[in-house]
């Protein structure tokens, strides 16, 4: 998942939410005018990329945003957060959900004017789960045959030893058939497979990226989609053109897209209320109260919901939490609604269920731990045994997440009784760094944005013995058991069936706290007369129109 | 003169080996790692952490670090940062528009500074006199970021005269008002201590003489009186560069300006400190020149002072 750490209240990122803007301001000064559009350019904000732009590579939305507008894959997601579209691929074929036969289209190019084969997938994705690569995205691949060859970790933990070389360079599940056609077989059935390939993870690479190496290549790198790069000013600005030859989908109605580097959220609201900034994607939080941001842009803002979520979850390793019922009783003490309300100004909605409900294949309503129940709670806590000591509250103080853990604390303290506190840490990268590390000593704060638009991303990862993101440690074999026949059901339909059971026995566990679902409250430029957002709340570039 | 020149040179040396020790082991204290809260709330994979720790010797003692660090730089490679760019490229573009910024806040503040002084140090107490002290009394009490957002808002959103936020190519015209509101209190400062010390000169001996001798009043206060007082002045002003440069972070950030301020900032943050440690030393030798040059200035302003 991509978390902004500049809003970062703030997997504040938008979604399926598409919006015309009406642009029918009177017309007194109304410069360039639909003539122009076609060589038109517009200036849009962001953040400095951390990495080197290389998709699998790439988890923080500063670079996350340009990679998407870069590439296209084999699949995309459209911006109403409906099910996936083939892209790139002429078809995606299996039987058993196990080997998957992809056919790509033919004579679609690379902005270098090489020809994207498929060889290019292959070779890409090869790149991206060989662990010495130290792709951060390394685990999107683990679904594939011979994952395990590719990619060795180090055996215990931090310490002194090192990952062994791994056995093999190349996934034994990939194989070209031809230049359009490749075939993927998976270590298991797994039905939510071709949904995945729109994740940028899965992009082709050109030959290039092999012969300039990932760093050089990330630099300057080459892609496949509607917009091509151009440059890349340190802490200024990354530049972008139509890419002429691109015959996938709407080609950009536009030419050129600067992305302005800001520090400073304020600095680009400020730039975008006097029309010197065309697209803002958060506006600042300080605009937020009193809804100052819908007044200063009137019809040029736009409001919209995302697939992300706002989660506490608890350490399941410290003795203290491991009593389910103690888990229920605290997340009954919270009042949702109130921290949505007083908090978030209404900008973001309490949370009801497991997955956001944005997701397909997600239920609404499937969180009974997340209503709002003093006396039940009170029940629960004594059979629980109440709870001795202080409780800790752990956030990440560098983003604004201080008020809202902080009202979540009180209500504890008030509804329950407990000595709950919330307590700042300083940096998001020692707060991750204890995560990690298992050594948190009370719950903490974290955050869930899908990565591909599916239920299963939001089970698997966390909640399944050994997820990825699972950093509580939780385990239920019964939840690993159901997950697991989920993931591998023959259908979505099925699969969806067998999650929604699952997600029931964690409702049980109570294993995190769903506090809030994500909004976002971006705002455009006169200039833009017509913008969709795409199903994560990025600016869909092939949409907008002067 | 040259003997002391020289002198003054070579005291750089340890100096500079000082301050970037200093730095290299602040910045190496820093706590957390630094590549743990890359990824997200996902959590970075330990293969990811494992190589970028020894692509950047993280692994080594700090020591070991420290001298890898300074072979290089006396080698005239800065390091890179953690996502592979030049730390070379990046002082490169972002000193120029810092010291750009940095001399338009100097020049303000010394140019209507010294005027307000010197027009109040010769009529105290008149209405131009406490019309000056109390704006200044104003200006030095209102944090920058306060100056900064108000003047933003009204001139940049709520007038639209000039663009809220500075183009990327830093026209000196766009940097007028971050200049003022970057220099505004050392503005302050300059028009008081120059009224100060032109109200104590107006009373030396030598000033009396000058008017007994009947020279013109204009030629009395421009080359007499002005300066013997601007001793203090410059010395303000000199050492003023550099804490503008230093100082410049928040105005920076109000503005958007791409300086050393928002990138030493975001540098100490993700602990990146190949990147802090160049960005400071360069600091470090511009307050120092600048140093010299106020030590130097003294000289040639005041005829008694000599230097050997």
């Amino acid at each position: 998942m991509r978390v902004s750490k500049r809003a970062s209240g703030a997997i504040a990122m938008g979604a399926a939410f598409a919006l015309i803007a009406s642009g029918c301001s009177s017309g007194n000064d109304d410069e360039g005018g639909s003539a122009s559009s076609s060589d038109g350019a517009i200036v849009v904000d962001g953040t400095e990329p951390e990495n080197p732009l290389v998709p699998a590579n790439t988890t923080e939305t500063g670079g996350g945003k340009i990679i998407d507008w870069l590439w296209t894959g084999l699949v995309e997601y459209p911006n109403n957060g409906g099910a996936p579209q083939n892209a790139l691929a002429e078809s995606i074929e299996t039987s058993d959900s196990k080997v998957y036969k992809i056919k790509i289209k033919q004579n679609t190019k690379f902005h270098d004017g090489t020809v994207v084969k498929a060889k290019n997938f292959v070779d890409a994705w090869n790149w991206g789960a060989y662990s010495p690569n130290g792709a951060q995205n390394a685990s999107f691949f683990a679904d594939i045959a011979g994952f395990a060859d590719v990619n060795t970790s180090d055996p215990d933990g931090d310490g002194p030893k090192k990952a062994p070389e791994p056995k093999a360079k190349e996934m034994s599940g990939l194989k070209v058939v031809d230049d359009w056609n490749f075939e993927v077989t998976l270590a298991a059935p797994t039905a939510v497979f071709p949904t995945k390939l729109g994740y940028s993870t899965f992009m082709p690479l050109p030959d290039a990226f092999f012969s300039q190496g990932a760093e050089a290549f990330g630099k300057k790198p080459i892609g496949n989609g509607p917009v091509s790069f151009v440059s890349w000013e340190n802490n200024v600005a990354i530049k972008l053109t139509r890419f002429d030859d691109y015959n996938l989908r709407d080609k950009m109605k536009i030419k050129d897209v600067t992305v302005k580097i800001y520090q400073d959220d304020t600095a680009a609201y400020n730039d975008l209320v006097s029309n010197n900034l065309d697209f803002q994607q958060q506006v600042p939080v300080s605009s937020l109260a009193g809804d100052k941001w819908k007044a200063d842009l009137a019809d040029r803002a736009i409001p919209s919901t995302t697939p992300s979520t706002g989660i506490i979850a608890f350490p399941i390793y410290d003795k203290r939490f491991q009593n389910a019922k103690l888990r229920k009783a605290i997340s009954l003490s919270i009042n949702r609604q109130e921290i949505t309300d007083k908090i978030f100004f209404g900008n973001r909605k309490p949370a009801d269920s497991w997955a956001n409900p944005l997701t397909p294949g997600a239920k609404p309503g499937n969180c009974t731990a997340c209503a709002f129940d003093v006396a039940q709670a009170k029940t629960l806590l004594t059979e629980a045994g109440g709870f001795t000591g202080q409780m800790k509250m752990y956030y990440n103080a560098d983003a604004s997440h201080k008020d809202w853990m902080e009202a979540v604390a009180q209500q504890i303290k008030t509804n329950l009784g407990i000595d709950a506190v919330a307590v700042g840490v300083p940096t998001f990268a020692v707060f991750r760094q204890n995560i990690n590390a298992h050594k948190m000593d009370g719950a903490y704060r974290a955050g869930w944005q899908q990565d591909y638009p599916d239920v299963e991303n939001w089970v698997n990862p966390l909640y399944v013995t050994g997820g990825s993101s699972n950093d509580g440690l939780y385990s239920n074999p019964e939840v690993d058991a159901l997950a697991k026949q989920a993931s591998s059901a023959p259908s979505l339909e099925a699969s969806h069936e067998l999650f929604a059971k699952a997600v029931e026995k964690i409702d049980q566990d109570v294993p995190s706290m769903p506090i809030y679902f994500g909004g976002q409250q971006s705002g455009h430029s006169e200039k833009i007369k017509k913008m969709e957002l795409t199903n994560v709340g990025e600016l869909d570039i092939t949409s907008v129109e002067l | 003169m040259g003997r002391y020149l020289v002198r003054r040179l070579l005291q750089l040396v340890p100096v500079f080996i000082g301050t970037t020790l200093m730095i290299y082991l602040l910045v190496w204290k820093v706590p957390g790692d630094p590549f743990a809260g890359k990824c997200g709330d996902r959590g970075c994979p330990d293969n990811y952490r494992a190589m970028m720790t020894e692509k950047f010797q993280l692994d080594q003692p700090w020591f070991v670090q420290y001298a890898t660090y300074m072979k290089n730089l006396l080698q005239g490679d800065f390091g890179t940062t953690w996502s592979g760019r030049d730390v070379g490229e990046i002082i490169s573009t972002a000193y120029p528009n810092t010291l750009k910024l940095a001399l338009v806040a100097l020049i303000i503040e010394g140019v209507i500074g010294l005027t307000a002084g010197v027009l109040t140090g010769l009529r105290r107490n008149g209405f131009l006199d406490n019309l000056v002290l109390v704006s200044t009394l104003f200006l030095i009490a209102l944090p920058v970021f306060v100056v900064g957002f108000v003047l933003q808002w009204f001139f940049g959103v709520k007038l639209g005269i000039v663009k809220p936020t500075v183009s990327n190519e830093m026209r000196i015209s766009e940097l007028l008002l971050p200049g003022f509101v970057l220099g505004s209190a050392s503005m302050a400062y300059i028009a008081r201590v120059s009224r100060t010390s032109i109200a104590e000169n107006r009373r030396a001996d030598y000033v009396r003489t000058a008017i007994a001798k009947g020279l013109p009043m204009r030629r009395v206060v421009g080359i007499h009186l002005l300066r013997n007082s601007l001793i203090p002045v410059v010395t303000l002003l000199g050492t003023d560069l550099g804490a503008l440069m230093g100082g410049a972070i928040i105005t920076e950030g109000i503005f958007g300006i791409n300086g050393i301020g928002r990138t030493v900032l975001r540098a100490i943050v993700t602990k990146e400190s190949a990147t802090v440690v160049s960005i400071v030393v360069v600091l470090v030798l511009v307050y120092l020149v600048m140093n010299l040059l106020v030590d130097l200035l003294y000289a040639a302003l005041d005829p008694r002072i000599r230097y050997e």
